[in-house]
């Protein structure tokens, strides 16, 4: 650094920077265990809160948007490829380690919902984290989770009547919570600095 | 609750010998055989043999037991109960499904009790190379989860004394606990960020190829564990195609 | 054993992007080998800069570097082998659940092959002094023990340069001792080159060769009998408070009448039964080893937690409809009785904006959007803290941070003030701040208890002590 003076760029270049710093792989697994203990206490309360939904029971599928929020917080506030898939799969793991009534298969899950919050940021290249990216991986979180329910657990049931009536209250409840709270909270975690080493920490969309 | 939430270094039982890439391997098998299974045979003769596995993982204290298990036990039951109200194949099939998910999840209970994360990062590493900063990096947060415990209470007193109360409400402890989880949250991420700075003080992103101090070595017993899984369940599809009951699926299919 | 470093700054100046003025400028440095220097300064005088810019943390995008500064010839980002570093909190630095793994991680990190790791964690153990095995979980260490595991874990990577910053200001004077000790160890036979940054100067100078001090973003060398002001120096505190004649006032706001406590699903109580009054217009300090129950008594002091055993009852001036047991009030008609601060400001934030912040407590107990609206601003002018009215408070610095919290306790003017460890971690003239708005409190006819480590507070503004 002898003599030289390095400045601060005025104009950062918009491309994102791909490789993975240890803040942005530490973040994303507090993250994720963070998340991995709401699931836990999601998963004491969710028994709770669906019983008086059971006069139709698709709509207890209006609870799953909590789980698939650590995907999409994580890509919208990390914005490296795999952030959410990480984010998911570690809160699937924690919650499995506090205990978890899903057992070993909830890994699956969590890799999955992951991925489906990773299409939607993929479908943007990466580029934007706006509302419409939000929006966009809620919904395909949403699917992605809906998907893997109705052919595990709900295979027996009618196309129609359950498969369908699901999957949109699922994709509802993801756009929701994990679409608009999750940039919400990206931007008011943002507000508090805490996020002062990231690009999502930085700027104004 | 404070007892499933202890992270700490795990107790050394039986199991704690088979090397975790084992245990999981046995996992994904069981997982897969019940997975493609919509009998009522297939699980049951899959969880009799979980329930012997659980003095191997060190779970003899009904205590300890109805601690790990009751998760999944309430799980369960509202799978059976759904698929006995809206399925069309009667009550045996309820049950079928609601062993299933039992099946499904002791495995992962015996894996807990009596897996160390570290160990399981480490074999994870060494043996499936799994990246390691990650690896590294989750076993750091998760150090976390003891402190987050300890600040909810913290956090929770706080709120009173700044005049916040919930009361009897039930919409006003809802946010109450938004407020908790968001206060808790931001100082998860600062927390992260000086981690992060720890981290790299002692060459964490130095580029160089890490090494494992701890190693994780595969044995011979690490086989037949896994051959062992695999027996069960071919025992446990033998004897449910030999009954008649043998439903296989195949997943989005 | 490798060498220990050379630091050498010639002109070295920073500025920080979002800032116009310079935080240090014109700083000229020369550290030889196995040298051991104290810097310090006040909070915000570049000290904080100093450290990061030694240690290669400076965010290039963020700030602007001019001038030089190496570490053995090298800029500190490629030196960044040759340094270790010690930080304040140590729940921030440990990356393992074992002791041995967390010494070992550093180890791993440099690819050192697994054979010739575990001698070098012993030795790196055996060097800070550590007294347990290497299976010890690091969740139950003390502070003290944490920060000695963090240095255990820098020393293993053989270090030419340890650079310290602030190691104690998170621990109480038993865990400080640790830590000091722990350093003086490491450093004994000069292997390495030592620098401290730290705004409490005293308790190193027995350790140190030399000090130097950040002064308004320049360095100022100190000569070797130099020794810090004591921060009660000229210190004028407003008279006590005069005992009003009314008979009635005469006793206790809040007292602890054999109050004890002891966790739900243990055995062995956090606090014995205790006896404690707290007399309106004076300070009561409660002092006492770790562990003694000192932060569960001021718990059940503050109406935060029911006692166990005993009973906290509160003068029947205070009484809400005559219940006199403080944790059964509602919180908005606590917050106008009793004030708390606790050890951690953050956890107390409820708002995005200071504004709101100090606004939220006479709303909360039924004051008007007027008058909080004009408390707010009193509080604000009166703390300094108008200029960042409308920041969130979780930006502000750590000084800031207490006095805020401070501010929000007063804000609903309570009659008792229960404060946890006040003065924790902070700089002198923070320091002077916080001990002056008490004494203020006091001279109102307040009752102020105060949990604390802090021999100097005790000495200059307590009226009884009770150690526990």
């Amino acid at each position: 650094m002898t003599g030289e003076v390095t400045r601060p760029t005025a104009a950062r270049s918009t491309a994102p920077r791909r490789t993975w710093r240890t803040v942005d792989i530490v973040t994303t697994a507090v993250l994720g265990v963070a998340f991995g203990v709401v699931f836990w206490a999601w998963n004491l309360v969710f028994g709770v809160l669906a019983a008086p939904l059971d006069f139709f029971p698709p709509l207890s599928a209006v609870l799953n948007g909590v789980y698939l929020m650590p995907g999409v917080v994580a890509g919208l506030l990390v914005r490296k490829p795999g952030a959410a898939v990480f984010a998911s799969g570690l809160a699937a793991a924690v919650s499995l380690l506090l205990g978890s009534p899903y057992g070993g298969i909830i890994i699956v899950y969590g890799l999955v919902q992951g991925l489906g919050g990773e299409i939607g940021f993929l479908l943007t290249r990466y580029r934007s984290f706006g509302w419409g990216t939000a929006v966009l991986a809620g919904v395909t979180a949403g699917l992605s989770t809906s998907i893997l329910d109705t052919s595990l657990y709900y295979a027996d049931l009618g196309f129609w009547a359950y498969k369908v009536p699901y999957t949109v209250f699922t994709v509802l409840s993801s756009v929701l919570l994990a679409g608009v709270v999750g940039l919400l909270l990206v931007r008011a975690l943002a507000r508090t600095g805490a996020l002062s080493s990231f690009a999502s920490g930085r700027s104004r969309v | 609750m404070t007892a499933s939430l202890a992270l700490g270094p795990t107790p050394d039982v039986p199991l704690s010998r088979v090397n975790p890439v084992a245990q999981l391997t046995a996992i994904v098998v069981v997982t897969l055989v019940l997975l493609t299974s919509l009998d009522v045979v297939t699980p049951a003769v899959v969880v009799a043999v979980e329930l012997c596995l659980f003095p191997a993982a060190g779970l003899t204290h009904p205590r300890s037991v109805w601690l790990r298990t009751w998760p999944l036990l309430v799980g369960a039951t509202s799978v059976g109960l759904v698929n006995l109200w809206l399925g069309e194949s009667g009550a045996l099939a309820a049950l079928g499904l609601a062993l299933r998910v039992v099946g499904l999840a002791l495995p992962g209970v015996f894996l807990v009790a009596s897996t160390d994360p570290v160990r399981l990062a480490d074999a994870l590493t060494v043996h499936w190379r799994f990246p390691a900063r990650f690896a590294v990096g989750a076993l750091a947060a998760l150090r976390l989860v003891p402190l987050l415990v300890v600040e909810f209470e913290s956090v929770r007193l706080a709120r009173r004394t700044r005049g916040v109360q919930a009361g009897r409400n039930p919409v006003a402890r809802v946010r109450l606990l938004a407020g908790i989880g968001f206060t808790l949250l931001v100082g998860a991420v600062r927390r992260a960020s000086r981690l992060a700075t720890a981290m790299d003080a002692r060459g964490f992103d130095s580029g160089v190829v890490r090494t494992n101090a701890r190693g994780s070595v595969l044995r011979a017993r690490d086989g037949w564990f896994v051959l062992a899984a695999v027996l069960v369940c071919v025992v446990a599809v033998t004897a449910s195609v030999l009954a008649g009951t043998w439903d296989p699926v195949f997943v989005g299919g | 054993m490798p060498a220990p470093a050379t630091v050498r700054a010639r002109g070295l100046a920073v500025r920080h992007a979002s800032r116009r003025a310079w935080a240090l400028t014109g700083v000229d440095l020369d550290v030889a080998p196995g040298e051991r220097v104290l810097v310090t300064g006040a909070s915000g005088a570049g000290k904080s800069t100093l450290f990061a810019v030694l240690a290669g943390l400076l965010d290039p995008e963020a700030a602007e570097v001019t001038g030089e500064l190496t570490v053995d010839g090298l800029a500190p980002a490629d030196a960044r082998d040759r340094l270790g570093l010690l930080l304040q909190d140590p729940d921030s630095q440990l990356v393992m659940t074992r002791a041995g793994d967390d010494v070992a991680f550093g180890l791993e990190n440099a690819g050192v092959p697994a054979a010739e790791i575990w001698p070098r964690v012993d030795a790196a153990l055996a060097a800070v002094g550590w007294r347990y095995g290497r299976d010890r979980a690091t969740q139950m260490l003390s502070g003290g023990e944490k920060q000695r595991l963090v240095l255990a874990g820098a020393l293993a990577r053989r270090p030419g340069l340890l650079l310290l910053d602030e190691p104690t200001a998170q621990l109480d004077p038993t865990g400080s001792d640790v830590v000091r000790t722990s350093v003086a160890r490491a450093v004994a036979d000069r292997d390495t080159t030592l620098l401290v940054v730290d705004h409490d100067a005293a308790p190193w100078l027995p350790l140190v060769d030399r000090v130097v001090e950040v002064v308004d973003g320049g360095l100022v060398a100190h000569g070797p009998t130099w020794t810090p002001a004591s921060r009660t120096t000229g210190l004028l505190l407003p008279p006590a408070w005069i005992r009003s004649p009314d008979p009635r006032c005469g006793g206790a706001l809040v007292a602890a009448e054999g109050a004890g406590y002891t966790h739900r699903g243990t055995t062995t109580p956090a606090l014995a039964p205790t006896d404690l009054g707290l007399p309106a217009g004076a300070v009561t300090a409660v002092t006492g080893a770790n562990g003694t129950g000192k932060s569960t008594l001021a718990l059940l002091l503050a109406g935060l937690r029911g006692p166990t055993v005993g009973r906290v009852r509160a003068a029947q001036e205070l009484a809400v409809r005559g219940e006199r047991a403080p944790h059964r009030w509602r919180a908005g008609e606590l917050v106008t009785r009793i004030g708390t601060v606790f050890q951690q400001p953050e956890h107390q934030f409820l708002t995005g904006r200071l504004r709101d912040e100090l606004e939220l407590g006479p709303l909360r107990s039924g004051s008007g959007s007027t008058a909080a609206r004009a408390r707010a601003e009193e509080l604000l002018e009166r703390l300094g803290l108008a200029p960042f009215a409308d920041a969130n408070p979780f930006t502000l610095s750590g000084g800031q941070q207490r006095r805020l919290s401070v501010a929000t306790a007063l804000a609903t003017a309570p009659r008792v003030l229960v404060l946890d460890e006040p003065t924790f971690g902070q700089d002198a003239a923070t320091w002077r701040e916080l001990v002056t708005l008490l004494a203020e409190q006091r001279a109102a006819g307040c009752a102020v208890c105060v949990v604390t480590h802090d021999r100097d507070l005790v000495d200059s503004l307590a009226d009884g002590e009770h150690p526990l």
